[in-house]
């Protein structure tokens, strides 16, 4: 698989990738562009009747008419609210649509990839990529459409009337929008550059805040308050002289359009005022062409902001590519997904039940992103309910064997047979539906202690759940937490670390899985906790197929294979006794293990 | 130390007062800025009204500038050279840019002192906060308070304070100049001021809720995401990728739904606010056209209105919104004041401590109660070894709390040379005693700097010495920068064995008179925590040593070992004489030491 980091350069901003979102959403967008034309047109040509005002009535010394007049201008008025607010609300609903498109597909696709895509990955980006990149690009596609397309009629439309009233005067005009360019182009350049570095300097802060407060208590062992204050006050003078820094440049961008915008005023009103002299022009025209150029100077900015809104997305726009391009690696063919159904429309009629046979035949396989051959030529075969425990060092790779029993990927040579029959001619879907899956930190989503405890099997009784969660002593649990309605919390914070592991044993058994895969847990819990969890994992390994990363002593003994890794390579294998008698790395391995077992024990009883 | 924050608790206002300290002057002279800049903005209309009067047109100069128009040349002049009056007005656009730029830079300016000084008072006072606050209060909150908090407040003053300063100037000047020239026009136009400022508070008072809710209701949706995306093996495992795409899907568009409706109270806002500004102008063009009629009011006064009008109409609308928002601030300035007015640790003076330890009837709660430990008494001669020896919640740790001032008893008192620790001061105690905890912290930046923290111009070679010392002189040479890897947050994460050691390495620099070992050896394996051992006798020979751990290993030749048991001391002596007692410290002795048959080395092969 490996993520796309490399996308393909896009074109214009990337927007082509963003096209067939806005596709579904047409006749918004149609309806936000059509709203919109009428609105800015009545707004630019309300100044006319400024001048009309200054130009017939006040120079005539007269008030015949003046009642349409007024009728005319409110009524224009009253309309081009009235549909600015349609096209405001639609340009809203537009962004608001786009989100919410993009951040379903972006979730939906996340469910089929791979579980190493998360691994490499990591969470916390992919995250951002749902959450954050989608509301960037949503809302500058939706509002810089709406503002860029708004500002152009405008200035299109005064530009017209200019050049109807006086073609000279509108050149004066005009001859500043080629000034104004130039000038938020650099400054844009310039801003992005601080802005990163003050970004960057405000994540220091905000790491050294968190430094500060998590160490608290080593660096009050250690007295180096004084030491720890220099370094974050260099971080925060750092970000004083690159905000100022910044902010200079932010100001001068300021103080310069501004006198754009004054110098524009003053060119119409000198030009202006000698052709008014001169009497080819009214006073009131005179007027409405300040206005104007007033108006086009600013529309002209804000559709240069707009631009370099999109330059800003494009990285949003590159990340959310990268993510909805990339491929699983473990992918159904499409014979399988016909029979078997894909991830969201499973065809469980057509599951057969799965009894527990697992074999690995002449497997080899190595990591996507690693070039060396982990496992090669590897055969063993597990029976239906017996168990095999994978011991090793931390990081010796321990979790191979266990990816490949799930197809979290599928083997690079060779197979794996499940009661006989690759895994590959079945489906993910009911392959996982099988599999009973518990990890070293267990995992429980924020909801109810039932909705978490019926996550396998919703269609559960009330008596078969309460049986799971007997079967693994959590009775107590659930009575402290105030029942089987209690809210658990947001990943489940207010349980222990054995209480939400108990929790996790009782979700398992309640799927009641023919494979069971375990990854024990070495986090210390107190005597009377561990000794409920190995109670708890003796039950659930009853009549299943197993494979457990192991720790504890009493699961690695009565495991029928042993398996020893290093270095992600099997390097023994056995039953217990056989490789005690071997005094090879088990020995070593197992005595380490019971040394602190006995340690902690011995001190704790 | 002068400019310490007060000893007693400061209210909000006070809070704030203390902060703006350094900024306040830079603060007022943006202001000053500020009121520069609308003075000259309200110049250009002036000018623009006696142009179009009695230069173009035909009326008399008013008595106010008609000095001013002589002084420059007089009419006819101005009639012929109308650039004269253009580069007045570009000479007024350039000091608007120049005021402008001031306004903006020093608002900035005064910023940044203003946040840097939030910041390091923030930092260096958590530092300073006794543990026991630490403990009451989460990470992730302080932070929060720190960061986001932080940012409301500075917000608050440099965007909202000064907004208001300079809008509520900014009406009064263009309100004194409208009556100035018109009463009955100024009159209809300031009428509306109210009912657009009482609207928009009115709206966005109400808003607010609804804004609220949706960030709720998106953090729901990001919690769905980031629970699915952290708990993908459960999600796959059970098979629930529809459950979770359903979940996904219906938080995402009640989400959509949600702002949707805001959006459209929004737009509704806008639209209306429009509206009433647009009817406003309006008043203004029919009023102001019937009174040129009338005679009453000059053509160029009625443009200078109208241009009045404009710079007023928008401020006014966001004042509404910055007075509401300001209550926002209030929360943000209370939730930091807490921090503040917490009491910081009273430091003292380092001296120099030596002598017995010796605790007489220590008792200490955490929690009113539970005590944590039960009448302690027992004395360390300086320059011995101490064992002390216990389970988890024996009350190990808390003990060297109690010796480092991070506590003080609940009842009893410690001594060190005779001398009671309540009057010994923090920084003499801590500076005198080295305490290594099992879970040290390991700070962002180089092995070196965290080796070297507590110790300033240490040499490289003595930063090796003490990581041979530590026995991790080793791997820190294993790794591909040696002793310039970049560890914590940001860097190479180290193992709990290497982090202990780092730590150990990092206290053994301080060459303090004391060393207490908190179970600071625990991921340690047994050989490299005898060399570690051997290392000290050798090199710390005069030192006061404690020793905690779980390990009887790592006590048992110790001059004298303590075995903690509930709180209480159980049993104590060296280890000849504990295992003749044959009590709890023998049983644990056996257990610890027992090997089955099969593990003895050369057994039943």
């Amino acid at each position: 698989m490996k993520e796309v980091t490399q996308t393909p350069k896009l074109k214009f901003f990337g927007i082509g990738k963003v096209l067939p979102f806005l596709a579904v959403h047409k006749k918004l967008y149609i309806t936000m562009l059509l709203t919109v034309l009428p609105v800015m047109a009545i707004n630019t040509v309300l100044p006319l009747f400024q001048r009309y005002a200054i130009d017939n009535f006040i120079a005539h010394k007269t008030l015949d008419g003046f009642t349409v007049f007024v009728i005319l201008y409110a009524a224009l008025i009253l309309l081009s609210c009235v549909v600015d607010f349609f096209s405001s609300y639609s340009c809203s609903k537009l962004e608001m649509y786009l989100l919410r498109d993009m951040r379903r597909s972006a979730f939906n696709h996340l469910q089929t990839l791979s579980v190493s895509y998360y691994n490499t990955t990591g969470v916390g980006k992919i995250h951002a990529r749902v959450m954050s990149d989608t509301s960037s690009i949503g809302s500058v596609i939706a509002w810089d459409s709406y503002q860029a397309v708004s500002n152009l009629i405008y200035v299109v439309s005064a530009l017209a009337i200019m050049f109807s009233l006086d073609a000279i005067l509108t050149l004066c005009v005009l001859a500043l929008v080629p000034v104004v360019v130039p000038v938020m182009i650099y400054f844009h350049k310039v801003q992005t550059k601080y802005n990163r570095k003050v970004r960057e300097t405000n994540s220091l802060i905000t790491g050294g805040f968190n430094e500060g407060i998590t160490g608290v208590e080593t660096t009050k062992t250690l007295i180096v308050e004084e030491k720890l204050d220099k370094q974050f006050y260099a971080n925060t003078k750092e970000m004083k002289r690159l905000s100022v820094k910044l902010h200079h440049h932010r100001s001068l961008f300021f103080a310069m359009t501004s006198f754009i915008v004054s110098a524009a005023v003053a060119i119409v009103l000198w030009y202006g005022g000698i052709i008014t002299v001169k009497g080819v022009i009214a006073i009131g025209t005179l007027s409405v062409f300040m206005t104007y150029a007033q108006g086009i100077v600013d529309s002209v900015q804000f559709v240069a902001e707009a631009m370099s809104d999109l330059v800003t997305i494009k990285v949003n726009i590159e990340r959310y590519t990268a993510l909805m391009e990339t491929e699983t690696d473990v992918q159904d063919t499409p014979e399988v997904i016909e029979k078997y159904g894909d991830s969201f429309n499973e065809k469980r009629e057509n599951w057969e039940p799965l009894l527990g046979d697992i074999e690995f035949k002449d497997v080899s396989f190595k990591y996507p992103d690693g070039d060396e051959y982990v496992l090669e030529h590897f055969n063993l075969k597990v029976k239906k309910g017996t168990t095999v425990a994978i011991v090793g060092e931390t990081g010796a790779g321990k979790s191979t064997l266990v990816n490949l029993v799930c197809r979290f990927f599928d083997p690079t040579d060779g197979a794996v047979l499940i009661d006989g029959k690759d895994a590959r001619e079945r489906s993910v879907q009911w392959l996982h539906s099988n599999i009973g899956y518990v990890l070293q930190v267990p995992h429980l989503f924020s909801g109810t202690v039932r909705e978490n405890l019926l996550y396998g099997k919703t269609d559960a009784t009330e008596e078969e759940m309460q049986e799971a969660v007997k079967s693994v002593n959590a009775e107590r649990i659930i009575e402290r937490l105030g029942g089987y309605d209690a809210q658990i919390g947001e990943g489940g914070n207010t349980l222990s670390t054995g209480e939400k592991q108990l929790l996790s044993f009782a979700r398992a058994i309640l799927a009641d899985p023919a494979i069971f895969v375990l990854d024990e847990a070495t986090s210390s819990v107190d005597t009377i906790t561990e000794n409920l969890i190995q109670q708890a994992i003796d039950k659930l390994m009853q009549g299943r197929t197993n494979f457990v990363i192991a720790h504890r002593l009493s699961t690695i003994r009565n495991a029928d294979v042993i398996l020893v890794v290093n270095d992600g390579k099997i390097i023994e294998r056995g039953s217990h006794d056989e490789l005690i008698k071997k005094r090879g790395t088990y020995f070593d391995l197992y005595l380490k293990q019971f040394r602190e077992e006995n340690i902690k024990q011995s001190v704790n009883s | 130390m002068k400019d310490v924050y007060p000893k007693h608790k400061l209210s909000k206002a006070g809070t704030l007062w203390y902060l703006l300290k350094g900024s306040v002057s830079v603060f007022i002279a943006s202001i000053v800025a500020s009121a520069l800049v609308t003075v000259v903005s309200l110049l250009v209309p002036e000018i623009i009204n006696v142009t179009v009067d009695s230069v173009l047109g035909k009326e008399p100069v008013s008595d106010s500038y008609v000095k001013i128009v002589s002084a420059i040349g007089g009419v006819e002049y101005l009639k012929q050279n109308l650039w004269v009056i253009a580069l007045l007005l570009i000479a007024c656009a350039l000091l608007s840019a120049l005021f402008t730029y001031l306004r903006s830079y020093l608002n900035n300016y005064a910023n940044q002192i203003f946040m840097r000084r939030t910041r390091d008072k923030l930092f260096s006072h958590l530092q300073r906060l006794p543990l026991s606050w630490h403990i009451q209060h989460r990470t992730g909150d302080i932070i929060q308070r720190c960061t986001s908090d932080a940012d409301t407040i500075s917000n608050f003053v440099s965007g909202q304070l000064l907004s208001l300063f300079r809008i509520v100037l900014l009406i009064v000047f263009s309100l004194v100049f409208m009556f100035l020239k018109n009463v009955k026009l100024a009159a209809i136009a300031s009428a509306f001021i109210p009912l657009i400022l009482v609207y928009s508070f009115v709206f966005h008072t109400r808003v607010r809720k609804h804004f609220k809710k949706c960030d709720e209701e998106e953090g729901v949706l990001s919690t769905i995401a980031q629970e699915n995306f952290t708990g993908v093996r459960v999600v796959r495992a059970f098979g629930r990728e529809r459950y979770e795409r359903d979940r996904f899907e219906k938080q995402n568009t009640y989400y959509t739904g949600l702002w949707t409706k805001t959006l459209r109270i929004l737009a509704t806002f806008w639209s209306t606010s429009d509206c009433v500004a647009a009817v406003q102008g309006l008043c203004i063009v029919v009023a102001g056209t019937v009174f040129c009629v009338n005679g009453s009011l000059t053509t160029g006064e009625l443009i200078a209105f109208i241009f009045y009008n404009t710079m007023l109409i928008w401020p006014v609308r966001q004042l509404g919104r910055i007075i509401s928002n300001m209550s926002k601030a209030g929360v943000s300035l209370g939730r930091i004041g807490e921090i503040l007015n917490g009491v910081e640790e009273e430091y003292g003076e380092k001296e120099p401590l030596s002598g017995d330890i010796e605790f007489k009837d220590v008792s200490f709660e955490y929690e009113e109660g539970k005590p944590v430990l039960k009448d302690i008494s027992f004395k360390i001669p300086e320059g011995s070894v101490v064992g002390i020896l216990g389970g988890t919640g024996s009350g190990k740790s808390t003990l060297t709390y109690l010796l480092d001032g991070l506590y003080a008893p609940t009842n009893g008192e410690i001594y060190i040379g005779g001398k009671p620790i309540s009057e010994i001061s923090p920084a003499t105690l801590r500076s005198n005693i080295g305490l290594m905890l099992q879970e040290g912290y390991i700070y962002s930046g180089t092995i070196r700097e965290n080796i070297s923290l507590a110790v300033d111009n240490a040499s490289d070679e003595d930063i090796k010495n003490a990581a041979k010392e530590a026995c991790v002189d080793e791997n820190i040479e294993g790794f591909a920068n040696g002793y310039d890897t970049v560890v914590g947050e940001r860097g190479v994460t180290l193992s709990g064995g290497q982090k202990q050691r780092v730590g150990i390495a990092r206290t053994l620099m301080r060459n303090t008179p004391y060393l207490i070992f908190d179970d600071s050896l625990s991921a340690v394996d047994s050989e490299t925590d005898a060399a570690i051992r051997k290392n000290l006798n050798e090199k710390f020979k005069g030192a006061t040593v404690i020793i905690i751990s779980h390990r009887i290993n790592t006590v048992m030749h110790a001059d004298n070992i303590i075995v903690l048991d509930g709180g209480k001391i159980a049993e104590s002596g060296n280890n000849f004489e504990l295992l003749k007692k044959d009590g709890i410290y023998k049983k644990i002795y056996d257990l610890q030491f027992q090997l089955p048959e099969e593990l003895k080395e050369g057994g039943a092969v």
